[in-house]
């Protein structure tokens, strides 16, 4: 029996603004707040909404059969929060009659696992968190930032502890192999891979309103027709896409959301069903590895990264900005980690590309990759003056951290000691109280005795006093010393 | 053709495309050029045309014998061709102040007498046109109209009119009511209007109220560098000093101010920047003022005119070249800047801008966005060297050789052979 696998990637990116290089030093925000809220409603008024809409009525009208997945971004998130809550209710919303899914990824949409491992770790997790926080499921399959795969991040992945990954079918990875079939990674054969279909996908997300494209107009009972024609043990179909697609790359006024909505009765005449990524990695059984040694994604005709990082200037771009990578994480710093986490998102290096491209790049603000590259250099400029100013530069990452660490150590055995010494200190006044009334005690039995007991106990109780306060006081001189 | 400037008698961008054009259709191989200067100095290269001196052509009857003839102007004409010039005089020109040869001497270049010498031209291309054999006629730029005109109406030959620049660019708008009269004369007697870019076709077409069908652009392009200009070395600037290169007439045309307010706003934040204004023109004092006034002429210079090699070694030195020209119909010289290597900043008002890619473009006026882009290149070396290469091999794919082929489409379209 056949199955498909529907997964929508909502993310939405900060948009830079205008940033000269005479605002280096000055001017520490770097973000184009009306260019950012007119994006997001534009998008959520005439993609997201109607998009989430529909899906949520089809799940509505078929029971339990149609199941969707979706991906967000942290910073797409943020945005949403910011500007469009409603998306999030509506998430919110399909996500309580079950048949959603909702799939791990880098929270800052970024590259960070071409280079920075831990970085990675740290974002997924961020990202897994938030999702959690909305919608009470803790992801187990993850899908990279434009689906980027190589076999080194498949590995990385799998010891995060997730069951699948989602990538690209990318034809140079495949040759003659089917991406309708399972696969494990090559070097971690517990990671199961689901490989985007490139055609079934591209059908609706680049071409459905093309008038000039042979297939056009796309009915849903021929596109269904054309899965159910697929060779019988072929069984996943898995058809992932912006969310944005619907609506933005294909207006509404194609009626590309009656397609959807006739999608599962018509996959139902034909006894196929809907999957989400965790079941297909469940259920079904991997036929092979997949061997991935060079990365992949799902941008352009090369299906690489060379849309981020194909020409010198957004390599530069990318290791200057990687290179304060373990310095922001030692760091830690609330302000920093958020302008780290916008600065990341690809979409920044892709307004950079100088590739000739058949769909065309939006480029934001920008009217060139020159321009989109100085103005990033400027930010970014900024942005590494104010972490270094963080801490010397002089000291190199590796001491530095040995040093935080220690401090931290520090503060904490501090700490401790503090308790240490209140509780002393409490005991003191009890033995002291104590003293006291025994005082009373010998002064009140023999008056008419000698006072030598009396001057005795005094003595010893401030001689305790001090010991006890020297004990307390000397690891904190120690520890400030170091 | 007409022609006012050719190499290597330079005065300005015309000459070079004057020169660039004659040769890109002299490469298609079934074109012959006959070319009308006003006063060539013979060392002028003839392989691509044959190059008719009109300062030498008879416009009064002499009776002068063979040697005499060779002796005089022989360096730059055969007297076979005065004498078969001599038996088409059309009228009888003594009144004007013709020599013993019974030709016109010109000044040549841009004297004061401009447009006498601009109707003496004319007048002379009226015995060329009965003279010569030729299927076309293409007259480059207002100072040659009138003799394209008098040609046609001579001949019966059409005429196709190159416009190089208009008076609109040279003027910012304030248009010297002469020169728009003999513009618009030549264009509306033209059969084809052929403009160095869309920029200018435009203007054609909404200033001088032309046929939009008539007016084609034919963009410029640039030649290879000779050797010897190529293996002029590129200082290597990493980690160094950088210069920012500024290289034209000082006119208000070429926006000088702009560059000198875009410097000032980069020597605010960084000194690591010299700034070189090389050109002379009207409006050098006012510059130099200007550099004062705002207290960089420490990191701003002013080497004067440069020519030949002297300003491939300045571009050769420098880290970017900045153009940002207010209204530019082609501009040559970001093409040439690109051919040695260097990063290039030109205004979008510039015809140029519409065929290159691999260079900054910014809007003239925005002196933010150009102190932007020269800090950026010169701070990011990735982006000087994307600049740079790249650069260099687009403009190697813009010749001369293309620019021919489609004028020779335009001709043949024009004399509906096509």
């Amino acid at each position: 029996m056949k199955t498909i696998c529907l997964y929508f990637e909502i993310h939405q990116i900060l948009h830079l603004k205008r940033y000269r290089f005479f605002d280096i030093g000055t001017d520490h925000y770097y973000y184009d707040d009306y260019e950012n809220e007119r994006t997001i409603t534009e998008i959520t008024e005439r993609s997201y909404m109607p998009a989430l809409n529909a899906l949520l009525d089809m799940i509505k009208a078929n029971g339990d059969y149609f199941k969707v997945a979706f991906s967000l971004s942290g910073v797409g998130v943020e945005q949403l929060e910011m500007h469009a809550p409603q998306v999030l209710e509506k998430l919110q919303e399909l996500n309580n009659t079950g048949c959603v899914e909702f799939i791990a990824e880098p929270y800052s949409h970024g590259l960070s696992s071409l280079v920075n491992e831990d970085g990675f770790a740290e974002e997924v997790k961020r990202q897994c968190a938030k999702m959690n926080e909305y919608f009470g499921q803790y992801p187990k399959v993850l899908r990279n930032s434009s689906l980027i795969y190589s076999d080194d991040i498949g590995l990385k992945v799998s010891q995060m502890g997730f069951k699948g990954m989602l990538t690209e079918g990318a034809k140079h990875v495949l040759g003659w192999k089917s991406p309708h079939y399972l696969y494990t990674s090559e070097l971690a054969p517990n990671l199961k891979l689901l490989l985007r279909d490139i055609n079934f996908s591209d059908d609706i997300s680049l071409r459905f309103s093309n008038k000039d494209w042979s297939g056009y107009p796309l009915f849903a009972d021929t596109y269904i027709n054309r899965i159910a024609g697929l060779p019988q043990e072929e069984q996943v179909v898995n058809i992932f896409m912006e969310l944005s697609a619907l609506g933005i790359a294909q207006p509404l006024s194609s009626n590309i959301l009656e397609f959807f909505k006739a999608l599962p009765a018509c996959a139902k005449a034909k006894n196929i069903t809907f999957s989400t990524p965790t079941e297909i990695c469940e259920n079904v059984k991997a036929v092979d590895s997949l061997n991935v040694p060079d990365t992949l994604s799902w941008t352009d005709e090369e299906r690489d990264v060379s849309s981020w990082l194909g020409n010198p200037m957004q390599r530069e771009a990318f290791n200057k900005l990687y290179s304060v990578a373990d310095r922001v994480r030692i760091a830690n710093d609330p302000r920093i980690n958020q302008d780290w986490d916008y600065l990341q998102a690809s979409n920044n290096f892709r307004f950079m590309t100088t590739k000739p491209a058949v769909v065309g790049v939006d480029r934001g603000i920008y009217s060139s990759p020159f321009d989109a590259f100085t103005n990033y250099m400027n930010i970014l400029g900024d942005f590494i003056n104010r972490v270094n100013n963080l801490y010397s530069t002089d000291i190199d990452n590796d001491e530095l951290e040995g040093l935080l660490t220690t401090i931290k150590n520090q503060g904490d055995e501090i700490e401790m000691k503090d308790k240490e010494i209140s509780r002393l200190q409490a005991k003191i006044e009890k033995i002291e109280t104590e003293g006291d009334k025994f005082r009373e005690q010998v002064e009140g039995k023999c008056t008419t005795k000698k006072g030598t007991p009396k001057k005795d106990t005094t003595k010893k109780s401030a001689a305790k006093k001090s010991a006890t306060k020297k004990v307390g006081k000397e690891p904190v001189t120690n520890s400030s010393k170091e | 053709m007409f022609g006012w400037e050719y190499p290597p008698h330079v005065y300005g961008g015309l000459a070079t495309a004057n020169y660039g054009i004659t040769e890109g259709l002299h490469a298609q191989g079934d074109v012959d050029i006959t070319l009308c200067l006003p006063k060539p100095w013979g060392d002028e290269d003839k392989t691509p045309a044959k190059i008719v001196a009109m300062n030498c052509v008879p416009i009064a009857w002499r009776d002068v014998d063979y040697d005499y003839v060779k002796n005089k102007i022989g360096n730059i004409m055969s007297p076979e061709l005065y004498y078969k010039l001599r038996d088409h005089i059309y009228g009888d020109f003594n009144y004007m102040g013709v020599n013993n040869l019974g030709a016109m001497d010109f000044a040549g270049g841009y004297p004061a007498n401009l447009h006498d010498e601009i109707n003496n031209y004319s007048v002379i291309a009226g015995v060329v046109a009965r003279t010569m054999d030729f299927d076309i006629i293409h007259a480059h730029d207002w100072l040659t109209y009138p003799a394209g005109i008098h040609a046609k109406y001579a001949s019966g030959k059409p005429l196709c009119i190159h416009v190089h620049a208009t008076d609109f660019d040279r003027s910012r708008g304030h248009v010297n009511p002469t020169v728009y009269g003999i513009e618009k004369n030549g264009m509306d007697n033209a059969d084809c209007i052929m403009c160095v870019s869309e920029l200018t076709r435009q203007t054609v077409i909404n200033q001088y109220h032309q046929d939009p069908r008539k007016v084609f652009t034919v963009h410029n392009a640039v030649y290879p560098l000779e050797k010897e200009l190529q293996d002029i070395p590129r200082p290597d600037h990493k980690g160094k000093e950088k210069v920012v290169t500024f290289l034209g007439r000082l006119t208000m045309q070429k926006g000088p101010e702009y560059f000198v307010e875009a410097a000032n706003m980069v020597l605010h934040r960084t000194r690591n920047v010299r700034f070189c204004m090389a050109g002379s023109g009207d409006m050098m004092d006012q510059m130099i003022y200007l550099a004062a006034e705002r207290g960089i002429a420490d990191r701003f210079h002013f080497p004067g005119f440069m020519r030949g090699k002297q300003v491939y070694e300045c571009l050769k030195d420098s880290d970017v070249y900045v153009m940002p020209s207010v209204s530019e119909p082609f501009g040559i010289s970001p093409l040439e800047a690109m051919q040695c290597g260097t990063p290039t900043i030109i205004s979008k008002q510039s015809g140029c801008a519409e065929i290159l890619t691999n260079c900054i473009k910014v809007d003239y006026w925005d002196i933010n966005s150009l102190a932007d882009a020269i800090y950026s290149i010169c701070h990011n070396e990735s982006l000087f060297d994307y600049l740079s290469v790249q650069g260099k091999n687009e403009v190697d794919q813009i010749t001369w050789e293309k620019v021919g082929l489609w004028i020779r489409e335009l001709y043949e379209r024009t004399l509906g052979w096509r």
